[in-house]
């Protein structure tokens, strides 16, 4: 059979069950473009290419299948880039596609060409150049391939216009085989036993959970896990959701804008199980005193991820969900003692709080959004306190329910993900918690929501700073508020002029009434929340710290 | 502590950037880099000469491995194992100092490639310390320039690196 290299590329997104991609056309993708016109793929126009890798970012997290964007050529693919840096940083599936110049203008300054295969190199797990339109389908059947298998990440596949357009008789690649990609699912039986071993013998284990438990889809051993030998889980941001935060053994989130007893409880462990993980700086604090007196056992798929950043005690390197099985087959249900109870009492003395004062606390918008949603919204965020907060103060309880830029940290993530948590899961409630910052940075994808009906809530917390930077200016730079106060627009207005709607809340008393009103409508909802303005994120761990050396 | 690696790759386009750009990327030092084709033109081997100590070594392999081109590393510096480099250098070489040059290659059995009004190449290869000896020897006639290889090796005896009968990937 006939086939162009468009159509070879819709064919193949079909036999990889993607149903929807986000894209941005342009003259490198025409030939795309037109496949895609009477393809039976859903295709939503985002408004700037970021959007597109963000949206496509989101429903990725959400819904466990990979992402997919599209743009053209030059500025296109170079719009994508902080969206692909980010689902690099957090292990999320994603496979971009651009257009490219023809071959015969390959690396000659052509009109809209850009290297985007070497600009993407260390932000990618993979990428590809197709010049030949007889590569194709292999090559987009290993970037679906590479892309969620093993530890997830971004694949980037460029294909040039004249392969687009070539017409050949197509040939069926056959399967995927690519000697040089074996990821590790297994664990050894060798270092399972150790491990468990290890486990039975200690006093005082901690659970470090992270990313890879809800990557791996592997909540429920986890919980079982943590259960049968009573350890307490401190999750990471990316983490949450993926043990329940309302269960007895949750200690939240760890780290810098950790809770005081899960800092402590990994400073005094005796055995810190680290699962799906990496070690990140912003949750050991300073290494040489993180978690010093413990064994560290390390579980991730990822191999090189073991001893990167930390010595470790007990490597286990497999899918995590594999390796928690294996390891509650091991194992003796453990009788609580001294141990878990010194970590109630811990929680009940620190607890995660703020002082009201009758102004509106963003922390009182959090828990105001938990209650009304009754705790079963999809949360996404931007960067800065407001993330912070949200991850504080909302209750996450399932996997796949709180999704925000970890690793890269990038303001302006936060609507376009949601737009795209909002496709793969139509008809549940999904909330943005932004900042006024940070939702200025991708505001334009409201015109996106509205295109398509995408009733995504978008919480502002408006302090009229970049929040977190004044924060950090108030603590180390003497108060000096060097270009982090903001002057914003009139963010209801600017909601009503994209076709949404704008409510504006200034009064603790109005929030629920405001939240009510949002999800009463199917229309998409700007909430602008004028919040306390020096309000800070606690408790926090100076950068470089000691995690037992909190402020507030 | 410097370790020799051997590394397999698919001949793909970027693949080279794609090693370059990790040592250089994760700040691991190379202190030479050769490839070239195999017996089989699909596949490429890279000597990789890399400073470090046990962690930075298991770091620089895991990472390799993560390149999905890369099929096999084999670090061989605790092994038997025969290195060369080769080397040219053009080397002043007046008519009256002919004689002398043409003994120092002698000794270093080096090979006399060509020969200008002034000036001798000579090609010499060895391992490193032979290189080494060679150049210094070499220098008090004024060396004009020197180009070398880079590193080579492969493990001695009837143990080989080479991938394997299922073609996975692995270290030894
Ligand atoms: C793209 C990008 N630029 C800059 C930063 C640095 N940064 C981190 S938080 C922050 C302030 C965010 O302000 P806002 O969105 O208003 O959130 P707030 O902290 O006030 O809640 C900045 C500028 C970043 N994370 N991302
Ligand atoms: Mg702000």
């Amino acid at each position: 059979m006939k086939k162009s290299g468009a159509q070879i590329l819709v064919d193949c997104l079909r036999e990889q069950g993607v149903d929807t991609i986000f894209g941005y056309p342009g003259g490198a993708v025409l030939p795309i473009y037109d496949a895609l016109y009477d393809a039976d793929i859903r295709h939503i126009l985002t408004r700037h290419e970021q959007g597109a890798a963000h949206a496509a970012d989101g429903y990725a997290r959400a819904s466990g299948r990979p992402g997919v964007c599209l743009a053209t050529s030059g500025p296109g693919a170079t719009n994508l880039v902080t969206g692909i840096a980010n689902a690099y940083m957090d292990s999320v599936p994603l496979v971009a596609f651009t257009g490219q110049v023809v071959t015969s203008q390959l690396g000659k300054d052509s009109f809209q060409e850009a290297d985007i295969t070497g600009i993407t190199l260390p932000i990618t797990k993979h990428n590809y150049l197709v010049k030949d339109v007889r590569d194709l389908a292999r090559v987009i059947r290993e970037a679906f391939h590479i892309a969620t298998t093993g530890r997830p990440g971004p694949v980037l596949v460029d294909i040039p216009k004249d392969v687009s357009s070539a017409v050949i008789e197509y040939e069926d690649p056959g399967p995927v085989n690519l000697p040089g990609y074996r990821p590790v699912l297994e664990p050894s039986a060798e270092q399972l036993n150790r491990a468990a071993e290890a486990i039975a013998r200690a006093e005082r284990p901690v659970i470090y959970a992270g990313g890879g438990v809800v990557y791996s889809g592997a909540h429920r051993e986890l919980r079982r896990f943590a259960e049968l030998i009573l350890a307490p889980v401190a999750t990471t941001l990316m983490g949450l959701g993926g043990f329940p935060g309302d269960h007895p053994l949750a200690l939240g989130m760890l780290g810098m804008h950790g809770s005081k007893y899960a800092n402590y409880a990994v400073c005094e462990c005796d055995l810190l199980i680290a699962v799906g993980v990496r070690f990140d700086d912003r949750v050991t604090g300073k290494l040489e005193s993180f978690a010093s007196q413990a064994r560290i056992m390390h579980i991730d798929i990822d191999p090189a991820e073991i001893g990167k950043n930390v010595r470790v005690d007990i490597p286990l390197v497999g899918d995590v969900k594999r390796v928690l099985s294996a390891l509650i087959e091991r194992l003796k249900a453990k009788l609580p003692g001294a141990w878990q109870e010194k970590i109630q009492t811990w929680k009940k003395e620190y607890p995660i709080t703020y002082e009201e004062n009758g102004r509106l606390k963003p922390q009182q918008v959090i828990r105001e959004i938990y209650r009304v949603t009754k705790g079963q919204a999809r949360i996404t965020t931007e960067v800065g306190q407001h993330q912070m907060w949200a991850a504080h103060y909302y209750t996450y309880t399932r996997p796949r329910t709180f999704i925000s830029s970890g690793g890269l940290g990038t303001m302006g993530f936060g609507l376009p993900a949601a737009i795209g948590v909002q496709v793969a899961c139509p008809g549940e409630t999904v909330f943005d918690i932004a900042g006024d910052g940070s939702i200025q940075m991708n505001i334009q994808e409201l015109a996106t929501a509205v295109n398509y009906d995408l009733p995504v809530k978008v919480a502002i917390l408006d302090n009229g700073y970049l929040g977190m930077v004044r924060q950090w200016q108030e603590l180390f730079y003497n108060r000096r508020y060097s270009y982090s106060e903001l002057v914003n627009p009139d963010f209801v207005k600017l909601a009503e002029a994209y076709g949404a709607e704008g409510i504006r809340v200034e009064k603790p008393a109005d929030v629920r009434p405001a939240l009510e009103q949002a999800l009463a409508t199917s229309k998409p909802v700007l909430i602008d929340f004028i919040i306390e303005r020096e309000e800070n994120v606690l408790p926090f761990v100076p950068p470089g710290e000691s995690l037992d050396r909190m402020l507030g | 502590m410097r370790h020799t690696l051997a590394v397999l790759v698919e001949n793909n386009p970027g693949v080279l950037a794609r090693v370059a750009g990790l040592f250089s990327r994760r700040g691991y030092n190379i202190d030479s880099l050769a490839v070239g084709r195999t017996d089989n033109p699909a596949i490429s081997r890279m000597t990789i000469v890399v400073e470090g100590d046990d962690r930075v070594l298991e770091q620089v392999t895991k990472q390799l491995h993560k390149l999905i081109d890369v099929i096999k590393i084999s670090d061989i510096t605790a092994d038997e194992y025969v290195d060369r480099e080769l080397v040219l250098i053009k080397v002043n070489a007046e008519p009256e100092k002919r004689g002398e040059i043409m003994q120092i290659a002698d000794i270093f059995r080096a090979r006399i490639v060509d020969l200008g009004r002034r000036t001798m190449i000579l090609e010499c290869t060895g391992n490193e310390g032979k290189i080494k000896a060679f150049e210094e020897s070499l220098k008090p006639y004024g060396i004009k320039e020197l180009v070398r290889t880079g590193k080579i090796a492969m493990l001695r005896g009837s143990r080989y690196t080479n991938i394997n009968s299922n073609g996975s990937k692995e270290d030894d």
